[in-house]
């Protein structure tokens, strides 16, 4: 039903405004024309195996026409083969049954001439209505009020108190009354938002021009009929005349539709293409020209499936078909989002899914591991990493990021990834409102997300890279060899034992601490305070000074002052100066600065010596320590400007006396002289000046130690031992251990130990882990999908319309995952085998990869579908066995030549009367010249790898820290590596995959586009790692390629298509080479350019390989 | 005559989608055209295809990354000098959620002064002395709302009108429906400067669903432009034109056996590329501008900068390039340090931006492609005016209300649309929404907004979402 309205805008754009001289009568689509349709053609002309792809059981299909192009030409009916069809009384016109009555003709003849119109304001404007403000209370079994406004009879009878919409006349209908809340009653929608103004106008102008509902509109209400909603059941084999054609029953599908529409298949294609082929599908690359000469060879009936078993046995299986599952799971080296963080353990799950796909694990199996593997019974470090799936979402790092609304969007994506994965559905169309086409409603969709609202989170965590906190942080697993885990264990008990020590509680270690606070206390005393002899401003501060050597600001506050303070030294030798900063009544919230907040910042603070103020020197000073946990500018290295203290004060409600301290190179040995103290303020901001402070000076041999307890700690110290909460005890304890000089040695041995176990190198995967207390999850529905706009609580659970989780089954992930793969699910293998088809033809039996549901594509061969699904969960979900079928079929083994009939019937081999043809993934073109040109490595697994990119890609991210985020070549064959392992930068993936439609793995992606621009051209043509391959390719010719051009040159076309070039085209190819060489032969320095020789010979089969690297059907799977 | 745009929109959205592919930059590529048997796009698909008059044919769209405010730049508010230092009125931000602000926030006035200029009078502060010279070609909204307040997202729905990355953008958008006037540059072109990346990344210049041909090229700060424009060191054009024959007689040979069309395409795709590595040095040489240009914009060939990303989008333009968005991304400042105060980094931002924004005005008027050519400088939000609690003066995102203005191309010149309340903190004339701006800039181009589609996962999906407005008072 859902395709109608569809086609409300597939007219809109296609029926012409031209003046019409209208016929006494105005033909209505829905009231005359569609019944002639469901009466007279409907029985042949539906549904995706419909005669000549002709469909009248939907008006957008009617008026796409058929493979003969447009049946209905609007305005004109002597130009529509469908009227020209129906008017045709010779016995050969439609219906084949006899002709239509001459009325309905003439009916047919006025629509199409009115401008073919499909005025279905209901479909386009009213229903959508209905669904998102009505159905959630008015559909279904038992709605609100007995009133179902889902089905037609039932809407137009009315409800509990009677009729509700009277057909033209919207002033007596009830629905107006309650949309506008009028009759003295509450206004509906109950409890949300009352419809807008034009929403009322088109209910109110629906009814009161008859209020037309075409019939098979019915919505969500009756059991769904949508296709795609309904279990598949095993179809019958259909019967074909070229029964000798058909391998399996796949063929026997694609045949009888072939046969229907009287065309033929292709023949076999030849052995050369057909390996090449096979080699791209099954792992990715092409073969060896050893391999392509054993197939040739191979004349045993069984050699091609031989072949087929072969490949399907590769390791390099699981790393082709990881592909398309990685678009599927978003997997992304990075967390993506502003900041685009580095993940460095995002790959174990990577290279769990290679091995999976490897190790033929059934489907089902790989659906439920990675959902829910952390759920399982004792589950396994493999089913754990699984679950780094649900991880692969991305996280926004950016400061003054919620972390519940992190997990909330990860929660979002979760949900709206398992509903393209698995459902091929759209169910993130309900996250703000009931689905507009599909019976999924906001509800159903928040029960989808409640089934990740129970993953363990923590709100706040330490990014190791980048040394910041994160808003939201979840579990990662240590993934270490045997080695490494023994050699950890080793050091976490050693780290163990140094940790009791430092943790020591025992009473002698209070004795110790007592007397460090005593210390720390007594050692306030020893400082002794500048009184100054002189303080100034030098731009206009009143700066007053006290008895107690505190110095107060007052009066003009200027925006840039330097303060000088003189005084008397008050100890012969010194060996620190401290600065306080206090608070004070009269400073701005009590102080310390004079900002509006009694914030202060202090560029530099200086001291000098001497013996009298006019011979005075500067002091060197080694170490500026402080006691608050301010920002730290003066870290920045970015900053222009020397900060030694920032302090944001209104961070400390307490206003707590803070100190800075000056440690000199050497202790001041200065008898009766003279100190000057200089601090200065350079900021442009406006009054950011220190506003009571004092400066003092000690002889002390551990000056240090004053600051042995942090400011905001400090005041602790005067509260006795039994009065402090365990918190506080706690606290001076740590603070304790933190300093104390009997412990020093303990803290370096933990800092050495702790340092070794990173010195590992540990692997670490995403994870997830169940909070374990709340057996049944459950979440908001979030009103208009805003995160603050809380409605109902749901609960986990699966929508309803497409069954319930099986009996048993926990309401969890892990329910959810056994629901997916439980034989009752319509969807599931549908999706999966779909999915299969389109990475193997290019194009799936329902083209539209990410969407089964109403406004996707109907499938080109329903029962194929029905039937490839149902024998996937008969064979338990294998995987292989599914695709070895699919492989070994006579419609995969067709020629993919073309010819223009073929081409003009069916562009797009919806119908696979031949073979499949296009340009292959991404990754296949890199990892094809690699291959070509005997650079590839063999390697598998790993951290991802960085080939050559242009410089300036990386480094260039918000929050990047001096260090990280460079894109450094990877040494060795790690460059080499095929495209699967190379670093995915989720906002700068490696752009020669991004210009060949490699998705950027920020969301969930079912299908790629396939392009063909001028930047790929420039890539394959002028990367230097293209352009590596095509040496290297090069140097291969020259080693193995024999001695002689002709053999050379046909070597070269081996390696890089598997065929031999015709005599034509090796005519043309030694031709072009003759003139390159002998071009280079004059021109010996750009030889030595391209080459690093100068050779003329390499260079012109440098030249030949880059050509031939570029060739369309190097690039093309054939 | 709309209709038969539609037409065409449906043709070339069937091509798109059936085949999954599309050749060369959008249109123009005559040899897709041919052996399709049908014309997808001329050149002059503008002049025909459109559901208006065109004013603009092409756009300019100077985004101001990270949330310029608008309080010390266009809206003076007096009344906020008058109360500076006070808390915030409770009626104005109860509920609030700020990314950084917590507490009862204290208003902040502008440190900034303000004058009118123009025959229009239009407020700035005295740190925009070059657009203050031109404000009579410009309209000012000062009434712009959006509904993210974090940088990336917010970036991202400004330039695609949704938050989250996959939806194509403004330029992607324009690149599929009228696609390019030039023959060898991509439609759209995406220009950067400042001190990073925009937070939004290339989310704010992807196609989303839309064929990748559509996607924005960001050209390179360092080496080529376009990646990999330039042949490998050493290479002659001579040797590459030849490497390129045999690719192209031995593409043709095959061609003439398997007869599938995509063959031809990316013949014609080669093609374009080697025009386009003939065409982009000749671009990039802004030395061949004479000095009074370089004076105008405050450039000095081969140093990178806003301002010669300006002169370079003008370049652009001149050569067929649909959709140019130079981005700069230094706005944001919370005081959280020194070089991240209102004081210091609001001028100098300024200081970066101001000349070159003025000068293209200035440029694109004297060359008399002003009338034919939108500027729109946006960024994705304002900034709050309260002080942030930080040891610097900062400010905070504001998405409720802030200014942005367009000139050119078909935009009534010289007004102010809109108004904030006395604090700048809402807008209480005219409350102009992101897909306000983006529908009017559709607008503008002679493009209906609401027909501007294309279907993706069973829906038809749009620039403006499910909303917009044009916003009259900014047409001529």
């Amino acid at each position: 039903m859902h395709t109608w309205m569809r086609s409300i805008l597939f007219l809109a754009l296609l029926v012409p405004a031209v003046a019409q001289s209208q016929p006494p009568k105005s033909v209505d689509f829905f009231r005359d024309i569609q019944p002639i349709f469901v009466k007279s053609c409907q029985s042949c002309h539906q549904g995706g195996a419909a005669p000549a792809d002709l469909r009248v059981d939907s008006p957008a299909a009617l008026l796409k026409g058929s493979l003969s192009g447009k049946v209905v030409i609007p305005g004109k009916s002597s130009e529509s083969l469908l009227i020209k069809r129906i008017s045709d009384k010779s016995g050969l016109g439609m219906p084949p049954s006899g002709p239509l009555p001459d009325d309905q003709i003439a009916l047919m003849s006025a629509w199409v001439d009115q401008g073919a119109k499909i005025d279905d304001t209901f479909s386009a404007n009213v229903l959508p209505i209905f669904k998102s403000a009505c159905y959630q209370c008015h559909s279904g079994s038992d709605p609100k009020a007995q009133l179902h406004l889902d089905v037609k009879s039932m809407a137009l009878k009315g409800g509990a108190s009677g009729p509700v919409i009277i057909p033209g006349n919207s002033k007596d209908s009830r629905l107006v009354h309650r949309v506008l809340g009028e009759d003295g009653q509450a206004q509906m929608p109950l409890g949300h938002t009352p419809l807008t103004t034009q929403q009322i106008a088109t209910l109110q102008q629906w009814i009161d021009t008859g209020a037309i509902w075409p019939d098979g509109l019915s919505a969500q209400g009756s059991a769904p009929t949508h296709w795609a909603y309904v279990k598949p059941v095993r179809p019958q084999l259909p019967v074909v005349k070229e029964a000798a054609w058909v391998r399996n029953p796949i063929d026997r599908f694609i045949l009888a539709r072939l046969e229907k529409e009287g065309l033929k298949p292709s023949q076999e294609a030849p052995k050369e293409t057909l390996i090449r082929r096979l080699s791209l599908d099954l792992i990715g690359l092409p073969p060896t020209p050893a391999e392509v000469d054993a197939f040739v060879a191979d004349t045993r009936p069984d050699a091609y499936e031989r072949l087929v078993d072969r490949l399907l046995a590769s390791p390099h299986y699981g790393e082709r078909w990881a592909t398309p599952w990685l678009d599927l799971a978003r997997y992304g080296d990075s967390d993506g989002w502003t900041q685009d963080h580095q993940r460095p353990s995002a790959w174990p799950y990577r290279d769990w899914v290679i091995k999976a796909l490897n190790a033929n694990m059934p489907f089902d199996k790989f659906t439920v591991q990675q959902l829910a593997g952390d759920l399982l019974p004792n589950s396994t470090v493999d089913q754990k990493i699984a679950t780094g799936f649900v991880r692969s979402s991305m996280l926004q790092t950016e400061p003054g990021t919620d972390a519940a609304e992190n997990s909330w969007n990860a929660q979002i994506d979760r949900a709206s990834t398992v509903g393209t994965a698995w459902m091929g559905s759209t169910i993130g169309c309900a996250e703000c409102h009931n689905h507009k086409y599909d019976p999924f409603t906001q509800k159903q969709f928040y029960q989808m997300v409640a089934f990740f609202n129970n993953s363990a989170y923590t709100p706040e965590v330490e990014d190791p890279v980048y040394h910041k906190k994160n808003a939201f942080g979840e579990p990662q697993m240590d993934l270490p060899t045997p080695e490494q885990a023994q050699k950890r264990d080793e050091i976490k008990r050693e780290l163990q034992t140094y940790k009791d020590k430092l943790n020591d509680s025992s009473p002698e270690f209070q004795k110790r601490q007592a007397a460090w606070e005593e210390g720390v206390l007594a050692f306030e005393k020893q400082w002794r305070p500048l009184l100054a002899t002189k303080v100034v401003s030098t731009d206009g501060t009143t700066l007053t000074a006290a008895p107690d050597g505190s110095i107060l600001a007052s009066g003009k506050d200027p925006d840039t002052d330097t303060y000088i303070l003189d005084a008397k030294a008050p100890l012969g030798e010194i060996t620190a100066i401290r600065l306080e900063a206090l608070p004070d009544p009269s400073l701005p919230q009590g102080g310390p600065g004079r900002d509006y907040y009694g914030n202060f910042m202090i560029h530099d603070v200086s001291v000098q010596a001497g013996s009298s103020a006019d011979h005075l020197s500067k002091v060197a000073i080694k170490e500026i320590l402080r006691d608050d946990d301010a920002p730290t500018v003066m870290d920045d290295p970015a900053s222009q400007v020397k900060q030694v203290w920032v302090v944001n004060a209104a961070g400390h409600p307490d206003r707590h006396r803070v100190q800075l301290l000056l440690i000199p190179g050497q202790p001041l040995k200065i008898g009766d002289g003279v100190l000057r103290v200089t601090i200065e303020h350079k900021s442009d901001v406006h009054g950011v000046n220190l506003g009571h402070f004092r400066v003092s000076a000690t002889d002390a041999r551990n000056p240090k130690m004053v600051i042995d307890v942090p400011a905001d700690l400090r005041p602790l110290l005067n509260v006795a031992h039994d009065k402090r909460t365990a918190q506080e005890a706690e606290s001076l304890a740590a603070q304790y251990r933190s300093v104390s000089v009997e412990l020093a040695p303990v803290r370096e041995k933990i800092a050495e130990l702790e340092a070794k176990i990173e010195d590992l190198h540990i692997p670490k995967a995403l994870v997830l882990a169940e909070n374990p207390q709340v057996p049944h999850p459950t979440t908001y529905v979030r009103m208009r999908g805003a995160f603050v706009s809380k409605g109902d609580l749901v609960e986990a659970d699966v929508p309803n319309f497409l069954g319930k989780l099986p009996a048993g089954a926990p309401p969890t992930r892990l329910g959810l995952a056994e629901w997916l793969v439980s034989r009752d699910n319509p969807l599931t293998a549908r999706v999966a085998v779909n999915h299969y088809w389109e990475t193997i033809f290019g194009r799936g039996i329902v083209e539209t990869t990410e969407d089964f549901g109403t406004q996707g594509a109907p499938p080109s061969h329903p029962e194929l579908l029905d039937w490839l699904a149902v024998e996937f969960m008969d064979q338990s979900w294998n995987v292989k066995a599914i695709q070895r079928l699919i492989f070994t079929s006579s419609t995969y083994r067709q020629s993919s030549a073309v010819t223009p009939e073929l081409l003009e019937r069916d562009p797009s081999n919806s119908l696979l009367a031949r073979g499949p043809r296009f340009r292959v993934e991404a990754e296949m073109v890199r990892d094809i010249a690699l291959e070509a040109s005997g650079l590839l490595s063999q390697k598998m697994f790993g951290a991802p790898v960085k080939p050559y990119q242009p410089s300036g890609q990386w480094g260039w991210f918000p929050g990047s820290r001096p260090g990280t985020d460079i894109w450094q070549i990877s040494p060795g064959e790690d460059k080499y590596r095929r495209a699967l392992y190379v670093y995915i930068r989720r906002s700068v993936r490696y752009p020669s995959l991004t210009v060949f439609d490699a998705p950027s793995r920020e969301t969930c992606t079912a299908r790629r586009p396939r392009s063909d621009t001028p930047l790929q051209a420039l890539t394959t043509l002028n990367d230097p790692a293209y352009f590596e391959a095509a040496q290297a390719l090069a140097t291969r010719i020259l080693k193995e390629g024999g001695s002689d051009t002709s053999a050379r040159a046909t070597y070269a076309f081996r390696l890089v298509t598997a065929r031999k070039p015709t005599a034509q085209e090796l005519d043309t190819a030694l031709s072009e080479y003759d003139k390159s060489l002998h071009h280079f032969e004059h021109n010996l320095k750009e030889a030595q350019a391209i080459t690093g020789q100068p050779d003329a010979e390499r260079a012109a089969w440098t030249m030949f390989s880059n050509a031939l690297l570029n060739l369309d059907e190097t690039l093309t799977k054939e | 005559m709309y209709k038969e745009r539609q037409l065409d929109l449906t043709r070339r959205h069937f091509f798109d989608q059936a085949f999954g592919r599309a050749a060369g930059f959008g249109i123009g590529s005559a040899a897709l055209a041919s052996l399709l048997g049908e014309r997808l796009f001329a050149e002059n698909a503008v002049n025909h295809a459109l559901d208006f008059a065109p004013k603009a044919k092409r756009v300019i769209y100077l985004q101001q990354a990270g949330g310029p405010p608008h309080i010390d730049l266009f809206d003076y508010k007096p009344e906020l000098e008058k109360r500076d230092g006070e808390p915030t009125p409770e009626s104005l931000i109860k509920g609030e959620r700020f990314a950084f602000i917590t507490g009862t926030p204290k208003l902040q006035k502008s440190p900034f002064a303000f004058k009118q200029f123009g025959n229009s009078g239009a407020m700035l502060s005295d740190l925009l002395p070059h657009l203050s010279e031109v404000v009579d070609d410009v309209a000012f909204i000062k009434s712009v709302y959006t509904t993210q307040f974090n940088h990336g997202p917010a970036q991202i729905f400004q330039m695609t009108g949704h938050q989250i990355p996959g939806r194509p953008s403004f330029g992607s958008w324009l690149s599929y429906g009228i696609g390019s006037e030039g023959q060898d540059l991509p439609a759209f072109v995406v220009l950067l400067s400042g001190s990073s990346n925009p937070e939004g990344g290339s989310a704010c210049w992807e196609c989303g669903f839309l064929p990748t041909v559509h996607q924005g090229v960001a050209f390179q700060k360092t080496g080529d432009p376009i990646n990999f424009v330039s042949n490998p060191p050493g290479m002659t054009a001579d040797t590459r034109r030849s490497s390129l024959d045999l690719v192209n007689k031995l593409n043709h040979e095959h061609l003439d056996v398997v007869k599938d069309p995509e063959i031809s395409t990316r013949i014609a795709a080669f093609e374009l590329a080697y025009k386009m590595q003939t065409s982009v040095p000749g671009l990039m040489d802004v030395a061949s501008e004479p000095a009074s240009i370089h004076e105008m914009y405050g450039t000095t060939p081969g140093r990178p900068s806003y301002a010669n990303n300006c002169l370079l989008a003008r370049r652009l333009v001149e050569r067929g390039v649909r959709f140019v968005q130079v981005c700069h991304r230094n706005w944001d400042m919370h005081g959280t340090n020194y070089n991240d105060d209102v004081i210091n980094k609001c001028p100098q931002a300024c200081r970066e931006t101001d000349r070159g924004s003025a000068a293209l005005i200035k440029d694109l008027k004297q060359r008399g492609l002003l009338d034919s050519t939108l500027i729109i400088w946006a960024g994705e939000f304002g900034r709050t005016p309260m002080r942030q609690p930080a040891p610097f003066l900062g400010r905070d995102h504001h998405p409720k209300a802030f200014t942005i203005w367009m000139a050119g191309g078909g935009v009534k010149p010289g007004i102010t649309v809109g108004a904030t309340d006395d604090f700048g903190y809402n807008p209480i004339e005219d409350r102009v929404s992101i897909h306000d701006v983006n529908a009017t800039a559709l607008r503008l181009l002679g493009i209906d907004h609401k027909k501007l589609t294309y279907r993706f996962q069973g829906r038809d999906f749009r620039l403006t979402d499910v909303e917009g407005e044009v916003i009259q008072k900014v047409l001529a």
